[in-house]
């Protein structure tokens, strides 16, 4: 802050330990329960007690009795596929969108970006119902990755992001490209998107989170175990089926392990394309 | 999850209307690039959003596919079922407390971290990484942990000792909503470090400078200029923890047992699935979403008029 700097030194380095122990403490508070996570899910007995903190007697057999519960591979190729259909249509239509909004003209312009940010307010679990009852009753898509996918296809934020970007693009470009007689769709393909690379990965990650995390719609579609994604088969597995392996509180953590990684793996690897501005205008709309 | 309109980077300059082109065919592929995204809400939003109006306003029953059965109009009558419905009272009050908890910790919390975090120190990406770990990680898994920490048998009662509550924190009728509040606050937090921590760029430096001449101290500083300066950021604090708050249905489903001890935790969302799906009432469910629209639509406005009121 540039407050400290016409400060005496003092001063300075008291309002430094101050910001080191807030943040060290916020790191703890954030970080332990990861940390008993993963001790948790590797200890041969999992107990609540404090002994629990420590890794001692570290074994695989957790992720083994959970594997056995509710096949983890299964569950983890349902959670890729709806993901990755997810990815793939966002990334399709909603860079298609994105660039539409932002450097070209056409009827309804308006309509859909106010569309677009009417959509981002609407509380989506308040249309799981009508969706329920329309994707699994009336077209019969219940246990179906189509049904899954569907109300997630094309993630709005991700279209803003595309929009944001694509309109700090410097017109005087796209019109050169057009005046050599290159078709929007190759404009958009050699130039515009190239140029975005940072926004497609962060909107990428942004994309990723939603259907990997996400519950609440998946245990509606699913109901056979085979299709379940791992967040529903570990939830039925948190609830009632417990008592079917030797130390459920280990398998239980061993399972939440398993979910995590894939997404804080990602986050941590691409963490520099994942700045505050990015999270600044993906929220702003 | 976005909110300011006015405040969108770049709205004025594209959503106004481009300069004239003499071809037209242009016109026509924006159109066509942007039509599967219309298509996707008409069918994922904008359908449903009419047809739960419709089936709140009929007696409604879930069908195999194929199969046709009547479904009469009622008129207000589910509605009435809605607003006399005790638990569905309590469901609404269990937002409130969640909002009454879980806004003043998030902008307490996240503001005083981003502004540790808002300077060139050492570690700086590991604390922003740290902080936004439980936001990428999946509520299941995180639920899964705090079941364990916070169980009657679990790590935070035996640090606790005799001092545990009893009931324990899950399953006491007072800590079960309380509970979900602070799990949220904590999951969520990161976003919001990182949503101040974007917002104390624009607040000015020299009113740190100037302030600091006339004798402010660095707690003077944080409530005369740094809390005033981000309050669009807090503004949209407020209006996501409502979307969240309305969104509840993870948490009490799976860290409180379905709601908790005598509906103490249940949320309107969770009260949607119960009556809709398990029970087979979607018409008193599809009513109840209606209703919950219009608490958020309200609760938002009022609380946009809180936090936007002048200094």
């Amino acid at each position: 802050m540039s407050a400290t700097t016409s400060r005496p030194a003092r001063r300075f380095r008291a309002g430094g330990a101050v910001r080191y122990v807030l943040l060290s403490l916020g790191a703890v508070a954030f970080l332990f329960p990861f940390y008993y996570m993963i001790v948790g899910s590797l200890r041969g007995t999992t107990v609540g007690d404090l002994s629990a903190a420590v890794p001692s007697g570290l074994t695989g057999d957790n992720y083994a009795a959970v594997n056995s519960a509710i096949s983890l591979g299964r569950s983890l190729l349902n959670s890729g596929i709806m993901t990755i259909g997810v990815l793939i249509c966002t990334l399709v239509f909603g860079v298609l969108a994105g660039y539409a909004l932002a450097q070209l003209r056409f009827r309804g312009k308006g309509a859909v970006f106010a569309a677009l940010l009417l959509v981002q307010m609407i509380p989506f679990q308040l249309l799981t119902l009508p969706l329920y009852v329309l994707v699994v009753r009336d077209y019969g898509l219940g246990d179906n990755y189509l049904g899954m996918i569907l109300p997630f296809a094309i993630n709005s934020t991700a279209v803003f992001l595309f929009r944001q970007f694509f309109a700090q693009m410097p017109q005087s470009l796209f019109e050169a490209a057009r005046i050599d007689g290159a078709s929007e769709l190759r404009i958009l393909w050699r130039i515009a998107l190239p140029m975005a690379r940072p926004a497609v990965l962060t909107a990428l990650l942004l994309t990723f989170i939603g259907p990997w995390n996400e519950f609440l719609w998946p245990f509606l579609v699913t109901k056979n175990a085979d299709m379940q994604p791992l967040a529903v088969s570990l939830a039925s597995f948190l609830s009632n089926l417990q008592g079917t392996v030797a130390n459920p509180a280990g398998a239980l953590l061993a399972g939440a392990c398993v979910l995590a990684f894939p997404a804080v793996v990602l986050f941590l690897l691409f963490q520099r394309h994942f700045t505050s501005t990015d999270i600044d205008s993906g929220v702003k709309g | 999850m976005s909110v300011n309109l006015d405040a969108a980077p770049g709205a004025v300059r594209t959503s106004g209307p481009a300069p004239r082109r003499k071809d037209r065919g242009l016109s026509r592929v924006g159109a066509l690039f942007v039509s599967p995204y219309v298509l996707f809400i008409v069918v994922v939003f904008a359908v449903p959003l009419v047809y739960t109006v419709w089936i709140s306003f009929h007696r409604f029953y879930f069908t195999a596919p194929g199969t046709k059965i009547d479904s009469p109009w009622v008129g207000l009558s589910n509605y009435r079922d809605v607003f006399t419905d005790p638990v569905v009272g309590q469901a609404f009050l269990n937002i409130l407390i969640f909002l009454v908890i879980n806004v003043p910790l998030t902008v307490g919390l996240s503001l005083v971290l981003a502004t540790a975090l808002n300077a060139k120190i050492r570690g700086r990406s590991f604390f922003r990484a740290a902080f936004y770990v439980p936001y990428v990680t999946a509520s299941v898994a995180l639920v899964a942990v705090w079941q364990f920490l916070f169980g009657s048998d679990g790590f935070v009662n035996h640090l606790l000792g005799s001092h545990a509550p009893d009931p324990s924190w899950l399953v006491n009728s007072h800590l079960a909503m309380p509970m979900i509040a602070v799990f949220v606050t904590w999951k969520q937090l990161g976003f919001f470090v990182m949503l101040y921590l974007a917002s104390l760029q624009n607040v000015g430096k020299e009113l740190y400078e100037a302030s600091a001449m006339d004798g402010a101290g660095r707690v003077r500083q944080f409530f005369s200029v740094t809390v005033p300066g981000v309050r669009p950021a807090t503004t949209l604090v407020v209006i996501y923890a409502i979307i969240t708050g309305a969104n509840l249905f993870s948490e009490p489903y799976l860290l409180t047992g379905g709601g908790g001890p005598d509906h103490s935790s249940t949320s309107p969302v969770l009260l949607m699935y119960q009556k809709g799906i398990e029970q087979g009432h979607p018409d008193f469910a599809a009513a109840l979403g209606v209703v919950l629209v219009a608490f958020v639509m309200i609760v938002s406005l009022a609380a946009r008029k809180l936090t936007e009121r002048g200094d």
